[in-house]
Formats: C-alpha cells, sequence, structure tokens
C-alpha cells in the first residue's frame, strides 16, 4: 500500500494539516501536497478508469502529462472537469471525484469492455457501427456516447473571474528549474528585462529532487543563492504557477497564470492570460520520463521511477513497501538508491541492457540492490494493484524466468526532451540515435520578422540530460541571445559516469502478439503496441494518419507521455527509421488553459458594445420588445398589456396605414461621399446613375460586389455638387464605408473623395402615415407640402426649434417623412412628435411592421431576398441598373454566362391558396429528382408574413421562370413532409399605382 | 501574431490591429475583358512557398491599407510600403533578392 512516511518530503510543510475529499471521503493532507500525492499518502492509487476498456488507473507521473489521474474539482459555479490530481496543489476543504467509470470506481460495469478487448481493436467502432446505416443514430451512437467521455461539463455558470495581462519583455524564459534559473542569472546580469515563469509553485524543478552539487555545495543554496539574486533585479519579473502555454508568431508567447486555484477564496481574478511580446523566447522546460512498454505495465502501481523519486522525496510519501525498479537507461538507479535510503525494499533492479548501468551501477550494488541485467517484465501480477512481476530475458519471447513479489513497479523508458514550444512556431527536431531522444535542431529553429531564430531551447529540454550539460547549455546560449561579449564560466559540477542508454521499444524484445496486446502506449486513449501495429498493417504509414486512426496522443496527453513509444512502435511495424516515420505536430497550450483565461473580460455585458440609438431608453421605457440587429438594439414591436407580438405588429400596421405612426430610424447608415470626383466615384459604386442626380433630390441605388452579387441599397440624396450622402442599411453602415474606403485607398487612388460616416451624428424617425405632413405643419417650421417638397426630395430647415433635414422617401408604401435631427437633439425630437401626432392616435412601430409594410408594397431587403448569389436582375430590378455607364462594380461579373441565364430563379409575390402563411425558407419543389435522388427544386420563399392590410399570408420569393408563370400554382414543402400550394402573383401586393406615398 | 510597421503611421502595429486583406497588386479586369482575365482577377491567387506580396488594413489603427512582403515559411518581413503602388518599392525588391537570391518580381518561389 501506499502511505505518508514519518520523515522527508521537502515540498511539504507538516506543522500545516489540511482536510479534503475524494469520491466524498474525508482525507487528510499537508499544505504543499498535490492531490496526487496527498491521494496516495492515503492509499488512494487507484485514481480512475480509461477511456476504452474502463481499466483502472492509477497515478502514474508526478506532472504535467498525467494520463491517468484525471479528475473533477469543485462543485456548482466553480465545478472543473479532468483536471489533473498532479498538478493540483492541495487546499483547505477541496473537493474532488473521480471521473469516467459507472456506477462507481471500485466496481465499474464498463470494464466489461476489458474482457471483450480482444474484439475491440483499434478501429473497431469504424468498421462494425457503420451499417446498417439508422443502427447508428438511433442505437449505437447513444450507447457509445454513454459510456464514453471523462469528465462532464460543468452545468452552472463560472462564477470565477478572469483577466488579460499584457506585457513585453527581452527575454522570456519559460521553465524555473535548474537551466531557466542559470538561465535567467545570466539575461538578468545583462540588464535586459527578463520575466521567468514556472509551472508549478516551486522553482528548482528536478533539481531539489536528485540533489546534486553545484559549485561544491548541496543544491539546495545554490538555488536559494540564484532566487535572492533574481530577486533583487529591478529587471527581471519571477512568476511561478505560470505555465507558458503557447509561442506564436513573431515573438508573440501566452502564458497562463493560475492565481488562486491553491487558495479559491482569494479575491481577485482566478486565471490571468498573459499576452507576452519577447525579443528572445528560452525555453528551458526539461524532459519528461517515457513509460517502457511491457505487458501490463497500465496496472495501478507501476509509475514512473522519477514520479516514485518525487513523491519519496518531494512529499514524504511512499508508494509500496517492494518496488522493483526496470529500465533502460542510469536515472531510474537513483530511484532504486532513494527508495533503499528511506529504508524500504528493492527486490532487484531490472535492466534491459546487457552491460548494466555505470557508476550508479556500482552505488547500488553496493547498498545490495540486486541488478539483473539484459532482463526484462514478461508480466505484471494484480488487478487494482501490482503484486508482483514475472522477468524474461529482455532478448526473448517472454518465457518467465522467475517471480518477484512487489506491489510497485518503478519503470524508466528515458526522458524525452520537451520539445513542444519549440515546436509551436515551426521549429525543427533531429532524431538523436545515440541518446535515443528527439532534439530541437538549432539551423531550423522559429524565425521572427527579421529572419532571424527568436527562440532558443537549453537545459534537458535542449537534449542535455545532466545537471552538468544542462547548466553549462544554458550559460552558454543566454550569453550568446542576451548579448553578453564575455560569457561567464557555468557553476561547477560534477558530471557523473553514465552508462549510454539503450532503445527499448517493446519488452521483451521478441513478445508475442498476447504480451503485445497487453502494453500499454498510451494510457489515457487505451491504445497498446498491438493497435499501432494493426494500424500499419491496415495501411495508416502517416505517423499523423496512424494517430487518428489509433487514438494515440489524443485528448489530454497530447503526446506528453505516449508521443515517442508510438512513433518508435510505428516505425518498427513499417521497417523504417524513426526519423523517417517523423512525428506529429505540438499544438499549443502545452496544457488545457481555461476557457475563463481565453475570454478574459470578455462576457456578459462587455463581450461586445451595444450601440443604441439617441431614442433608445424612450423604447425600453415604454415596453419595446428590443432585437439585436447587428451591434445595435432596436424596438422589434411595442406590445401593451397583454398583446402578444404578433397582435401588437398588427395594430402598429394598422395604425400607420390608417393615420400615423413613428419609426426610429436612427440605425440607418449615413455615409457622406464629399469630393470633385464623388460624383464619379458614385457612379462605379452603385449600379444606378448617380452623377444625374440633381442637388436637393433623391434617388433608390444598388450597390454590387466586383462579383456581381447585390450588397447593399438605400436612398442616395445629392446635397450639392460635390457632396452625397449615401444611405445604407443598418446593418451594412460599416462594411460599406469599409467598401468604399478600400476602392478610393487601393483601385482609385487619384480620385479626390473623402468619405465619413455620420451614422451617429444624426438622429432620423420616420413620420409615416395619411396625417404624416400634419403633423409636421403643427411642429410650425418650414413648408412641407407637396409642392414645397415633393416625393424623392430632400430640404434642410426647421420643425419647431430643431434643426432638420427632410427626405420624401417611403419604405411602408405611406406618405412617409424621414426626418434626420442632430443626435444630442434626437430624444426631445421625438418627444416632440409624439405630442403633436397624439390627436392623430400617433403610435411608434418596430422593425417587424417595417418589415411587413415593406414587403405589402414589395419592397426588397438585403439579408432576406438576397443572400450572396443574388444579383438585381433576378429582383426585377433592371431599371436601376444603368444601361449608359462603361463601368460600375458588378457590371462585368453580371455578363458572365450564368448571370443572363435566363433560368435563374427570379422575384415573385407567392399567395397561398388557404391564405396561410408559407414557412420562410421553404423549397419548391418540380418535377423529376436530381442526380442525388432527391425532388428537384424550383424556387424559394424570401421573405414570408402575416399581413394585417389584406388579413392573408403574402410571401416573396425567387422562382424559376417565375415572372413568366403568374397566376401557376406551385407547391412548398414544408418541415413535416406535407405540402402547401401557392399561387405566383406580383411582388407587389398593395397599392400597385404608389398613389399614397405621393401625395 | 505577426508585427508589421504600418507604412503610415509608423508604428509596430501586431496582429489584432490589423486586418487581412489578401493578395497585393492585383490588376482590375473590367467590362470588355476576357473571361479568362477576369476569372483570373477575381479568383485566382497566388499561394506561394516563400516570399509573398499581400494586402493588410490598420483597421485598430489609422485605417489605411498597406501591403507587406513577407515569406510565408520563416515569415520573414522583407519590408511594407503605402497600397498607391502598382508594384514593390525598389529598395524592397532589391531586399528580397539579396536574401532570397535567385528571386526576381512577379516570379514566385
Amino acid at each position: 500500500m501506499s502511505t505518508r512516511l514519518s520523515r522527508g518530503g521537502r515540498l511539504i510543510d507538516t506543522s500545516k494539516p489540511l482536510t479534503f475529499t475524494f469520491n466524498g471521503k474525508k482525507l487528510r493532507g499537508y499544505k504543499g501536497d498535490t492531490l496526487a500525492s496527498a491521494l496516495l499518502a492515503n492509499d488512494q492509487m487507484l485514481v480512475g478508469r480509461s477511456f476504452k476498456y474502463h481499466r483502472p488507473r492509477g497515478v502514474v507521473t508526478s506532472g504535467a502529462e498525467e494520463p491517468n489521474a484525471l479528475v473533477n474539482l469543485g462543485k456548482g459555479g466553480r465545478f472543473e472537469p479532468n483536471q489533473r490530481a498532479t498538478t493540483t496543489e492541495l487546499f483547505e476543504g477541496l473537493e474532488s471525484t473521480s471521473q469516467n467509470h459507472w456506477p462507481s470506481l471500485e466496481f465499474d460495469i464498463g470494464a466489461i469492455n476489458k474482457k471483450l478487448s480482444r474484439f475491440l481493436p483499434v478501429g473497431f467502432y469504424y468498421k462494425m457501427f457503420i451499417h446498417p446505416r439508422p443502427l447508428w443514430k438511433h442505437l449505437y451512437e447513444p450507447l457509445i456516447r454513454q459510456s464514453a467521455g471523462l469528465g462532464q461539463a460543468p452545468t452552472s455558470k463560472d462564477t470565477s473571474t478572469y483577466e488579460h495581462f499584457y506585457a513585453f519583455y527581452d527575454v522570456a524564459i519559460i521553465g524555473g528549474g535548474i537551466a531557466g534559473l542559470q538561465a535567467a542569472r545570466v539575461a538578468g546580469a545583462s540588464g535586459r528585462r527578463v520575466i521567468v515563469m514556472e509551472q508549478t509553485a516551486h522553482w528548482g524543478g528536478r533539481a531539489r529532487i536528485d540533489d546534486e552539487a553545484v559549485d561544491g555545495a548541496a543544491v539546495e543554496s545554490f538555488l536559494d543563492n540564484t532566487l535572492a539574486e533574481l530577486q533583487d533585479l529591478p529587471n527581471v519579473t519571477l512568476r511561478t504557477r505560470m505555465m507558458g502555454a503557447g509561442i506564436y508568431d513573431h515573438g508573440y508567447l501566452l502564458g497562463y497564470e493560475r492565481l488562486s486555484d491553491h487558495a479559491p477564496e482569494t479575491a481577485g481574478p482566478r486565471h490571468r492570460l498573459w499576452r507576452i511580446r519577447a525579443g528572445h523566447i528560452i525555453t528551458a522546460t526539461g524532459a519528461i520520463e517515457r513509460p517502457l512498454p511491457f505487458a501490463g505495465n497500465d496496472k495501478p502501481g507501476v509509475v514512473l521511477a522519477s514520479a516514485l523519486r518525487d513523491y519519496l522525496i518531494g512529499y514524504g510519501v511512499s508508494l509500496g513497501d517492494r518496488t522493483v525498479v526496470v529500465t533502460n537507461n542510469d536515472d531510474a538507479y537513483l530511484t532504486a538508491i532513494a527508495v533503499k535510503n528511506a529504508g524500504l525494499e528493492v527486490p532487484a533492479i531490472i535492466d534491459a541492457r546487457q552491460g548494466g548501468a555505470g557508476e550508479l551501477g556500482e552505488k547500488a550494488r553496493a547498498l545490495g540492490i540486486r541488478v539483473e541485467t539484459g532482463k526484462g517484465i514478461a508480466k505484471v501480477a494484480g488487478g487494482k494493484r501490482v503484486t508482483g512481476v514475472q522477468i524474461c530475458a529482455q532478448a526473448g519471447e517472454g518465457v518467465a524466468l522467475e517471480d518477484i513479489v512487489c506491489d510497485c513497479v518503478a519503470m524508466s523508458g528515458g526522458w524525452s526532451p520537451v520539445v513542444n514550444l519549440w515546436s509551436h512556431c515551426g521549429g525543427k527536431l533531429f532524431w538523436d540515435t545515440e541518446s535515443v531522444i528527439f532534439r530541437p535542431d538549432a539551423d531550423k529553429a522559429p524565425t521572427g520578422h527579421d529572419g532571424s531564430a527568436f527562440v532558443s531551447v537549453v537545459g534537458a529540454a535542449n537534449g542535455n540530460l545532466t545537471q552538468h550539460a544542462a547548466l553549462k547549455d544554458a550559460t552558454d546560449q543566454t550569453a550568446v541571445v542576451s548579448g553578453v561579449a564575455n560569457p561567464p564560466e557555468a557553476p561547477s559540477t560534477v558530471s557523473r559516469e553514465d552508462a549510454a542508454i539503450e532503445a527499448v521499444w517493446m519488452m521483451p524484445e521478441g513478445a508475442g502478439i498476447k504480451l503485445r496486446s497487453k502494453a500499454w502506449l498510451d494510457f489515457q486513449n487505451d491504445v497498446k503496441v498491438s493497435d499501432v501495429q494493426l494500424a500499419a498493417q491496415e495501411g495508416f504509414e502517416s505517423v499523423e494518419h496512424a494517430k487518428r486512426y489509433t487514438t494515440l496522443g489524443m485528448a489530454t496527453d497530447q503526446g506528453k507521455l505516449s508521443n515517442i513509444n508510438g512513433l518508435a512502435t510505428l516505425a518498427g511495424a513499417l521497417k523504417v527509421d524513426i526519423p523517417a516515420v517523423g512525428t506529429t505536430t505540438f499544438r499549443p497550450p502545452y496544457t488545457p488553459i481555461s476557457m475563463g483565461a481565453i475570454a478574459g473580460h470578455a462576457r456578459d455585458e462587455v463581450f461586445q458594445p451595444i450601440r443604441q440609438t439617441p431614442m433608445h431608453k424612450w423604447h425600453v421605457v415604454n415596453g419595446a420588445y428590443m432585437e439585436p440587429v447587428g451591434q445595435w438594439r432596436r424596438p422589434y414591436c411595442y406590445p401593451r398589456g397583454e398583446e402578444t407580438h404578433e397582435q401588437a405588429v398588427a395594430r402598429e400596421i394598422n395604425q400607420t396605414r390608417s393615420s400615423l405612426g413613428l419609426l426610429d430610424a436612427s440605425t440607418l447608415g449615413k455615409l457622406l461621399v464629399k469630393g470633385p470626383d464623388a460624383a464619379k466615384f458614385l457612379d462605379m459604386l452603385y449600379t444606378n446613375m448617380m452623377s444625374t442626380l440633381k442637388p436637393g433630390k433623391c434617388r433608390y441605388g444598388l450597390m454590387c460586389s466586383e462579383n456581381g452579387f447585390l450588397i447593399d441599397d438605400g436612398v442616395v440624396a445629392r446635397i450639392d455638387e460635390d457632396t452625397f450622402l449615401c444611405h445604407t442599411t443598418s446593418g451594412g453602415a460599416d462594411h460599406i464605408h469599409l467598401h468604399m474606403e478600400e476602392w478610393l485607398q487601393t483601385e482609385w487612388w487619384d480620385w479626390k473623395v473623402y468619405v465619413a460616416n455620420l451614422t451617429e451624428q444624426f438622429a432620423q424617425v420616420g413620420v409615416v402615415g395619411p396625417n404624416a405632413r400634419k403633423t409636421l405643419e403643427k411642429l410650425n417650421g418650414m413648408d412641407v407640402s407637396k409642392e414645397a417638397l415633393g416625393f424623392l426630395e430632400w430640404k434642410d430647415g426647421t420643425l419647431a426649434e430643431f434643426d432638420a433635414r427632410v427626405y420624401r422617401i417611403s419604405f411602408s408604401g405611406e406618405l412617409s417623412y424621414e426626418i434626420a435631427v442632430p443626435a444630442t437633439q434626437g430624444m426631445a425630437f421625438w418627444n416632440a412628435l409624439l405630442e403633436a401626432g397624439a390627436e392623430f392616435g400617433v403610435m411608434p412601430y418596430g422593425t417587424e411592421a417595417l418589415h411587413v409594410m415593406r414587403a405589402e408594397k414589395g419592397f426588397i431587403m438585403i439579408g432576406d431576398e438576397t443572400d450572396g448569389t443574388v444579383i438585381p436582375q433576378d429582383l426585377g430590378l433592371h431599371w436601376a441598373i444603368s444601361k449608359k455607364k462603361g463601368d460600375f462594380l458588378g457590371k462585368r461579373a453580371q455578363e458572365r454566362t450564368h448571370m443572363v441565364d435566363p433560368e435563374r430563379w427570379r422575384l415573385v409575390g407567392l399567395e397561398t391558396a388557404d391564405g396561410s402563411v408559407l414557412p420562410d425558407g421553404a423549397y419548391a419543389v418540380g418535377a423529376g429528382v436530381n442526380a442525388n435522388g432527391q425532388k428537384n427544386t424550383i424556387g424559394r420563399v424570401t421573405s414570408s408574413y402575416h399581413s394585417p392590410t389584406l388579413n392573408r399570408g403574402i410571401a416573396m420569393g425567387l422562382v424559376k421562370n417565375g415572372p413568366e408563370r403568374m397566376g401557376e400554382m406551385i407547391n412548398f414543402s414544408k418541415i413535416d413532409g406535407t405540402h402547401v400550394t401557392a399561387k405566383i402573383v406580383d411582388p407587389v401586393f398593395y397599392d400597385k399605382a404608389g398613389e399614397k406615398q405621393n401625395v | 501574431m505577426l508585427i508589421f510597421e504600418c507604412p503610415y503611421c509608423g508604428i509596430q502595429a501586431d496582429e489584432t490591429e490589423l486586418s487581412p486583406g489578401g493578395e497585393a497588386h492585383l490588376k482590375r479586369h473590367g467590362p470588355g475583358a476576357s473571361d479568362e482575365d477576369f476569372e483570373g482577377y477575381l479568383f485566382m491567387r497566388e499561394n506561394p512557398k516563400g516570399v509573398h506580396f499581400e494586402r493588410w488594413r490598420h483597421s485598430n489603427g489609422c485605417g489605411k491599407w498597406f501591403h507587406a512582403a513577407r515569406c510565408t515559411i520563416t515569415l520573414e518581413v522583407f519590408g511594407t510600403y503605402k497600397a498607391q503602388t502598382l508594384e514593390p518599392p525598389k529598395k524592397i525588391k532589391d531586399q528580397i533578392a539579396v536574401k532570397r537570391p535567385g528571386w526576381s518580381w512577379r516570379t514566385f518561389s
């Protein structure tokens, strides 16, 4: 069993006990513990179930690479799934639960998959459940979904806060181990602005555990002195609990700081995302130990040798009384020695190498530890916990030589440099056959704006796996990138005489299928040696394909633990060298970062700005139901009392058509185009001729993209010879402004034109209905009679005390004035109109009434009748397309064969036979079927409403040969599979002659 | 997260301040152009592995369009220049030719 020892534990404070819970069970730990070390101290080795076979899983590492110990943390607004117990610091009252099991961790029904594992090889789901098709949707997928998945998604809103932080440094150092701190020393002394970030709460990394002397003293004092030195430097920033999450183009670096995960009651943000621009980035991210592939290597109690050492020395936790160490390198001997020194037993070191270890081998033997060279593990005994191992000859096929009783196995397959960050922005790797590692290729570094390298990798991350080599590497490289003329000497260390590592990709070498199908490469996703070999056999030869087929290195692992063993297995199966297989691409973030940190402050009401018209508050106070229109909020309708929205819309329309309505049209885009070449410019932008428009007049215009499609419409008013005011759609103001700027700046840059977006400078009100003129006349101001201000004319003047620009334009078909006043006068003007209109029963109307009234008149709406594939000709707007102009945007495009095809769907009105409202977007079906056996479509509904004026459903749609088929009945399919029949009619349903608007 | 110098403001602008606008130095073909020329202008784009000329707009800054010459592999920026030109300034072309021997304007590496 695993237990807390009475001595040891450099990282914990035994004077500060803490209580926490795991699956509701109350347990004890100490300040400085991780959740993993505290669970192990309470003999909780079993922490989860694997993804596919639901096999029991124990803690296997002590860091960010942990694949098994993923837990749910917290509850309610602080609930968070998939948190690594190995990187979760313990605090008083921490609540955790295990994942991926049902009904309980100890008894899991999904473990039946384990018994079936022979029948569930890689690709099983793809091959088995694809036929018959309907069964996938209704049977297989729901069942698989229920049994799959890791943690649960939170159900309540996150109550924590998050922030972003922008920072700039000359040198950013990622990793606060011994190499990172030495790099900081050199860079700090150069006077450069430096940040050093360490993902854990402790400086010094593995050096504190392995305790090799520096400058003749304990490493502890070297680390403490270095830290003290750095803290005194004003140009150096030190941050713990901060991970270098990702490196991006041109020195952009994301730092993920966990401010209060270890102390949730602390005020302030929980996480901070540092958005750093660094002149140079040094990654000193160390290395991760690899598991060894042998049968049963996934059983709880089989751990990485380095992790066992961390728990023993760092946290004073023993993982077992009898630990067998299995290795292919010297480093794991340190674990055996540490276990022995702690007074626990090491029955044997199983070294796969014939020659065994260097000086550490001697040291181990001197302590009385039995060392078996040229041996391997054939099998691991035990279910939820290791009970023993069977050893065999590494060169053989796995015939048992001896059974050894043990309750823990410490394995080491060598160390893999953490090259993830180097790779994020394109740094390349090379395979070092001698050291059995991928190393950063300094000649193929990520490059910055000037073409020079902006990332350096130092220490173990650069393949310098001994303390001696790591310190020298960090010193030398940092001196160069910090521009230090006389590089300092690296601290003096004793270099140890280690024997070379030997690659072991399967233990034993000649293992048959029975053993290979029990040897795990990826513990989290249940990928075994035999799975990768099967993938290769089935033709998934590219590493990227094999990864996706087998799920090797997917999910939270992202290849940290499984990558190299998996690649080597694939290379072996394909009979090629490891570099020929290549690596999968590491992508940011290094370990998952919270969604909250990514969002920062951008949530709730500050997620995006809301635009409000000058009359916005009045709408809200008067019960308007608001709808988003781009970033604007506009009244959809103004329901009164118990009215439904439909009833309110009908009332607003009826009152407007019979007497008087008011529309807040302030959101309408208003672009001022001015200059000697303004008329020429607008002739290029609009399909119509705008240069012939007389000052004082208005003209409806259409704008197309260069690809010919209709993008916006609106009324253009000519103010004077050089000045035009272009109205755009509410949603279009900003991008049409940009569209104009783009053409002016990049194509016609010698034209003398200036564009200003005046949208928010004016409040605009539509005064609409038969009593509109009477209302304005009551305000005692400018002459608004038919004679003084005709239809499609505009005039400046005053109404009451307001500075007004009055346009005679109509989007409803009624007598209508649109009046612009300075934005600051908008609210007062609105009130004046309400007062003047009171005797006519004035009613404000919303966007829905506006839509219905324009549809009754057959006016198109950008975004309804258009969708980016519609040209003006489709909408019967030939009258607004100039035939005289030699050129305008979209003209050439509209000459293409497909654009002049008479079979294009064109605009018509639609009336259902039964008066019902056609479903918006419904398709009209014609005779026959297409190549896919689907019914041919001959049109679709673009706008559909109930018209209170006509008391029936009205619609517009695009129909094949539509205008030539007036009076024909066609069928539209409904979602329930039935049809509704509609008659093709003229799109103008109301006042076809336009008599009501032109009075 | 690229950084470009805005040739109007003269400041080093972060990519978050900028909007991309695709390939630079397209020649507009309007009415009268052949189908092939028009298609080339509207749709066909270079996608070089190496030196490329792009349009960018300093959208969260001065609002101006400019051009950038950069290497799509190494992300090296050879220079930025105002958009009111039909081809890159000589200085930038010369610099690219030095850094990418064999390169010449309108042959993409």
